[in-house]
This record gives C-alpha cells, structure tokens and sequence, in this order.
C-alpha cells in the first residue's frame, strides 16, 4: 500500500524530531559562556552598565527581567522556598530585605566570596541591613539609598502666599513636623481648591523611619502600641488629614501619574529616585518644582540591595558583577543617569556628586541636599516583616482619609490586624 | 484494504479440526487484548493529564489545607480542622463573600439580560449582520488586565472619563473606589463589558434552533416582540439559559484580575481597597497564600470553602432558573 509507508516514514520523523527538541533543550552552552540573568524591580539604570561589562567580559552574557514591584518579591519568595526559579542576581528592596535576613544559608554568603574587604565602602546603616541576624552571612551588596527631600510646587506656594526660594522652605520646617504641618495649615487658609500634600501615608512613613526606633524592637516584637514616636506620628498625620490636606491619591496610580502635572498638591517627599519620576510623568511642570530639606533633616525612603539566591551556580561570576555594578564608579553613573542616589560615602566628597544639579528643579543642588540627608540618616532596626506592618498603618491612615472610619476606630483595626501578624 | 476479522494464518487453519499451534494461540490472545484495551489507550492520554493536573492538586489541596503549613517554613504540623474553623470565624472571610456575591449579582444579571435581548435583536434580519455578530465577540477578545487597567482609569476619581461626563451632567463626582457599592458596580461593568458578547453569541446560537412557525403562530395571535421573547424564546432555549448561568456563576464567584487592579499596584490591590470594600474571595486567598507570610494551609483551606461555596450557590442558581419554565 502507498499509505502505509508515508505514515510509517511522518511517525518517525515526528519522534525523531521530538528527541532532538529535547536533547537540544537541555544540552548547556559549551563554548563557555556563562549567562547571568538579573532580576530587579524597575530600572535600575543597568542598561548601559551591562554593555560595558560584557564588552571588557567577553564570556558573560547579561539578561535583565523586570517585574512589578511587589510581585517580583513575592516571586522571589517562592522561588526560594521552592528551590528553583530565581535569577542568579536578585534586586531586593529596603522594605524586604529584612524579611530575608532571618535565613542566610538561602543565599550565597557573600563573605564567602570576598566580600569582607567591601565592608568601609558602603554608609554603615546600609551595610547593616544586609547582614544576617548573627553577623556572620552578608547577603547583598547596597546599590542606591533613597536620601529623603521635599518636593514643593513653588507656583503654589506662591498663591499661598508663603517664601518661594528653598532655602526658605527649608528654614519654614526645619526642625520638625509640627512645622510642616503648621504650615499645612496656613496654606490651606490662604488657598483653595488644592492640596498640601498627595497622600498621608508617606509623611507618616517618613516620621516612622526617623525615629530611633520604629515598630519593631531588637527582639522582633512589634511595637506599634507602646512606641511613643509611632503614636505621635500617626496623631500628627490624623491632624493633617483632618485639616484636608490630604489627596488621598494612591501611589503609582494614573491618576497620581497625572496629578504631577495637573498640581493638585503643593508638596511630596521625594527620596533620589522620585526627582527623576516626577521629571519623566509632568515634562511640562519643568521649573514648577523644586526641591527643599525634609523636615527632620533625615531620612531614607527606600534603596537596594543585590542578593545573590543559593540556589544560582554561578556564584563567583554572579559576585564579579554585582561588585563592579554597585563599585563608586559605576553608581555615579547610575546616578547621573536616573537620579538614584549612591550608597558609597567616597562618593560623597566627589564635586561630581555633590555639584549636580536638576534643571528641571530650577537647578536645584539634589546632589547636595540627598548627601545630606543620607549621610544623617541613624540606621533603624527593621523587623522581619516590616513592610507588612507599615502597610497595615498606611491602611489605616487610608481608611481615615475615605472617611471609612473615625480615627479612633481605625487605630482600634489597626490593632487587631495586627495581633494576626 | 478489506477489513480481516481474522488474522491470515487462523483462516487457513480455521476448517481444520483442533487446537491451534502455539504462535496462532499467543496472535489471538493479544489480538483480543487490542480490541478490549485499545480505546482505553486511546481516550488514556487525557485521563493521564487530568489526573495529574486536576485531581492530584484537588487532592493534594484538601491535604494541605489541614495542615499548618506556610511556605517560608520546613516545618509542616497536621492541625485538623483548625484553618476551616479560623476561616469561618474570620470577618475578612465574611466580608469578601459578600462582596464576591454582590459583584456576582450586579455583574450577572444585567449581563445576561442584555445578552438575551441584543441575541434577539441579532436573529432579525439586519444590515451588516456578520459583522454585528463578529463585533459581539470583541470585547471578550481582550485580556483581562487591559480590559481591568483601563477600566481602572475611566473610573479614576480625578481624571477618569466618567466622572468628567458625570460632572458635565451635573451629577457630580463619585470615588468609584472609595464606596463599597461604587466599586462593586464598577467591577460588575468590567466583567459583563468582557462576557455580554460571549454569552449574546451563546443565545443566538440557541435562538437559531427553535422554530419559525411558532413564531408566525404568536404573530398571527398578535404578540409583541417582547412577548414573544419572554413567553416563546425564553423558554424554549432554556437549557441555555442554565447553561449560561451555571458558567457566569462559576466564573463569577472567581474574579480576581478585576478587583486587584481596581486597588493599584500597592496593599490596596491585595486588600481590595483600604476597607476591603471589593476584596472578593480569590482576592482573599491571594492575599493569605502570598501576601502574609505565605499561609499554603490556610488559602487551601479558602479554596476548598470557595469550591464549596461555588457548588452551593451554582445549585441555587440553578433551581431558580428552572422555575422559567412553570411560569409559561
């Protein structure tokens, strides 16, 4: 039969084909090569590194993922707990570091692979937070710090009648909240219609990583009931939202996108990476902003680390690149880049750093204002699941600015939520 | 080639007398085995993946869930029945059902009504037909995200485009996601924007079944086109009908992409809102499987309720409709 042989000749060729599909998909580059796969949360301002380093390194070949902020660490929660799937270098935000820390042998220890004689290259409070709970594992090494700013719109603060020029600004609540928030007031008497600030829940924040000690204690025990800096700040932040000066606009929204532009409100914190946000989401509000000295002085909103899982082989090419990726050199250039701030102190002397300027902010001096603020920044013990419990705050707060709830009912579920923790 | 019932060599020694030799006896035993195992061979390959990817995780749920077991541990402890009683007493739980249901309800029955009345309005004869009937389905076509991000931002409370066109009307603005009935009719929109075309295209292919001359037959007693919809249609495509309510009801107790990018990408997306006002069911599990310490035997233990509640409320559902018929 003619059939017969046809079909005979398509099944073989079809097994054959799926033998050499599966034999090719699991044989290893052997001309070796190695490549590393980057994860991270946004753009770090890599891009351009890894041209370089891939030119001067011949055998490594880079491949960046990105995800969505909060799903890339719950990815990378899983993939650690599960054995397999994380990329050999993982960017992990300041919010979750601490989450990770309690399990050093997850990771490579980064000791092991040279890092000790690192250790005076970074500002002593990021260095901590990657170190395990006994000291004896680091974890990741510190790429940007998030340095803390205000950024106000100076065409509002006109109309309220208030100094324009930042050094003014920053003299108005140089000492403490209460004067920003008194400020608050006398601007919303003289306007109408905007907006102080965008969203409670970051000044709340900002007062909360200022103090000396946040809502953990060193024994891992949350003390958002009897910390009194956290009972202060979330009394001022209820005052404020009372006052209606509040948005209530959520983060990363379109809406909050827009709202740069459309200047609904006279003032947000912006740490380093928020100045070049601001700049990309409202081009035509250049010279509208400007940036001021956050009240408190100090302050750190953010920042990361780069960790590298146990379970990536490559560990020593892994190391080679995250060391040349956050080496001074390398985070100037990220920063002149994007805006996000360098962690290393010798940079701090650098004029190149300390010299630069925004145009977009009327040439505001950000190198120096972020150098500052970094360099006053008292390291705060972060507990394990800390950014859990800043969000439980922040609901709160959130819930008080719907109107949900009256404040006392809101601290009372704050509470509760709490205790479930 | 003709169809041989019987292998070549048996036919030959089939008129002579005696036992078979040894190959002929070993031929007919495995020819029988094929034509007794062959089908289950055939229809096997299926089996095989369900049991792998539909049982074995059904099974394997339900065991997980009497345990304690969190993903960032080694450990994990048998604890009976603990997570179904914590989950029963957790308001949270009772709250996202709620919610779950009434997304459920604004959602499905006005979707399901348009549907009925556009596949009506598409058996008549119309111009450009197949193209009304293809355009039905496009917005079904759309993932769920995009349907979900940009839905999010005509609902926006600043900027969105509904609240512009309802403060141009005078009716002023609503904060779509502040109000727990707000939010949930905005995410019913959502869904039945995605699934009114499905479920039209489902109607007419029914509608095409039932038969001209009763129609002719109303027409000629004088009934309106509505009548005839809902005295005539309605109950001879009912089996639709259950059909197309037992499958929203499924997929409508289930959103998740909807609600979550209704809260934007930070806690409020996993909450559903600061005071969990569209947290729906799914949104819960996520929320305790990979928000809050990765509580595997807890969210197992939610799955489980949801299927529970699922079949509970697919079954009312479905002894409601089947009421369609003592009405006419």
């Amino acid at each position: 039969m003619t059939r017969k042989p046809f079909r005979t000749a398509l099944a073989a060729g079809t097994a054959a084909a799926m033998v050499a599909a599966g034999a090719a998909c699991s044989s290893e580059a052997d001309d070796g090569t190695v490549t590393l796969t980057v994860a991270l949360f946004g753009d770090f301002g890599f891009g351009p590194l890894y041209e370089e380093y891939m030119e001067a390194n011949p055998d490594i070949k880079i491949e960046e993922r990105i995800s969505e902020f909060a799903d890339h660490h719950t990815n990378l929660t899983t993939h650690l707990a599960t054995g397999s799937g994380a990329a050999d270098i993982e960017a992990v935000e300041v919010g979750y570091i601490s989450q990770y820390t309690p399990s050093p042998e997850r990771f490579h220890n980064l000791f092991d692979l040279g890092a000790e004689e690192l250790e005076g290259q970074w500002l002593d409070w990021k260095w901590q937070q990657a170190l395990s709970s006994d000291g004896e594992a680091l974890i990741g090494l510190g790429t940007d710090v998030g340095g803390m700013a205000m950024c106000y719109r100076k065409d509002l603060f006109e109309a309220a009648g208030l100094p324009v020029e930042r050094d003014q600004v920053s003299a108005l609540w140089a000492d403490s909240w209460s004067d920003y928030v008194e400020v608050g007031h006398q601007y919303l008497e003289a306007t109408d219609g905007s907006y102080y600030f965008e969203s409670s829940g970051n000044m709340f924040r900002a007062m909360v990583e200022q103090a000396e000690q946040g809502v953990y204690d060193r024994d891992n025990n949350i003390v958002v009931e009897s910390n009194p800096a956290i009972g202060e700040a979330w009394d001022l932040t209820v005052e404020a939202i009372e006052a209606g000066m509040s948005n209530g606009l959520e983060a990363w929204t379109p809406e909050w996108n827009a709202s740069f532009s459309e200047g609904t409100f006279a003032t947000i914190i912006c740490p380093a990476w928020m100045t070049s946000y601001i700049e990309t989401n409202a081009p035509d509000a250049a010279g509208l902003w400007d940036v001021a000295s956050v009240p408190g002085g100090a302050g750190n909103m953010g920042g990361s680390h780069l960790v590298l899982p146990a379970q990536g082989e490559h560990a020593e090419e892994a190391y080679a690149l995250i060391e040349w990726l956050t080496a001074p050199e390398q985070q100037l250039k990220v920063f002149e880049q994007t805006g996000n701030f360098p962690s290393t102190p010798e940079l701090y002397e650098d004029p190149a750093l300390t010299g630069l300027t925004k145009p977009y902010f009327n040439d505001a001096p950000v190198g120096e204002i972020f150098t500052a603020a970094a360099q006053a920044v008292q390291p705060q013990y972060q507990g394990p699941l800390q950014g859990d419990v800043l969000a439980t705050l922040g609901q709160g707060l959130g819930r008080i600015e719907d109107g949900a709830q009256s404040p006392d009912e809101a601290w009372a579920q704050v509470m509760s939520d709490l205790e479930s923790f | 080639m003709a169809i041989a019932t019987e292998p070549p060599e048996a036919r030959g020694r089939a008129a002579a007398p005696g036992r078979p030799s040894p190959a002929g006896r070993w031929r007919d035993r495995l020819y029988r085995l094929d034509l007794k195992a062959s089908p289950f061979l055939y229809i096997a390959p299926f089996f095989v993946l369900f049991a792998a990817f539909g049982l074995f995780p059904l099974a394997f749920t339900a065991w997980v869930s009497v345990h304690d077991w969190s993903l960032l541990s080694d450990e994990q402890s048998f604890v009976g029945l603990d997570n179904y009683t914590a989950l029963l007493t957790d308001p949270y739980f009772w709250n996202a059902l709620g919610n779950t249901v009434s997304i459920l309800a604004l959602s499905t029955v006005p979707q399901l009504l348009a549907a009925l009345l556009l596949a009506h309005l598409l058996t008549m004869r119309l111009r450009g037909q197949t193209f009304f009937r293809m355009g039905m389905l496009l917005p079904n076509v759309a993932s769920v995200v995009a349907v979900a991000v940009i839905f999010s931002q005509l609902f926006g409370r600043d900027f969105g485009l509904i609240n512009w066109v309802l403060e141009s009307l005078g009716a002023g603005r609503i904060d779509w996601q502040t109000g727990k009935a707000s939010s949930h009719v905005a995410i019913a929109v959502m869904v039945a924007w995605k699934w009114t075309g499905y479920n039209t295209l489902i109607y007419l292919a029914a509608m095409q079944a039932v038969p001209r001359d009763v129609y002719e037959a109303a027409l000629l007693d004088g009934a309106s086109r509505l009548q005839q919809l809902f005295r005539i249609t309605v109950p001879m495509i009912r089996p639709t009908i259950v059909f197309t309510v037992i499958v929203s009801t499924i997929y409508g107790l289930q959103i998740f992409a909807e609600p979550q990018l209704f809260g934007g990408a930070g806690p409020n997306g996993v909450t559903g809102g600061a005071s969990r006002q569209f947290q729906t069911l799914t949104l819960y599990l996520y929320e305790h499987a990979f928000n809050r310490g990765f509580e595997f035997g807890y969210a197992s233990a939610v799955a489980w309720t949801m299927f529970a509640v699922i079949v509970l409320i697919a079954l009312l559902n479905y002894l409601f409709i089947r009421r369609i018929r003592s009405d006419s």
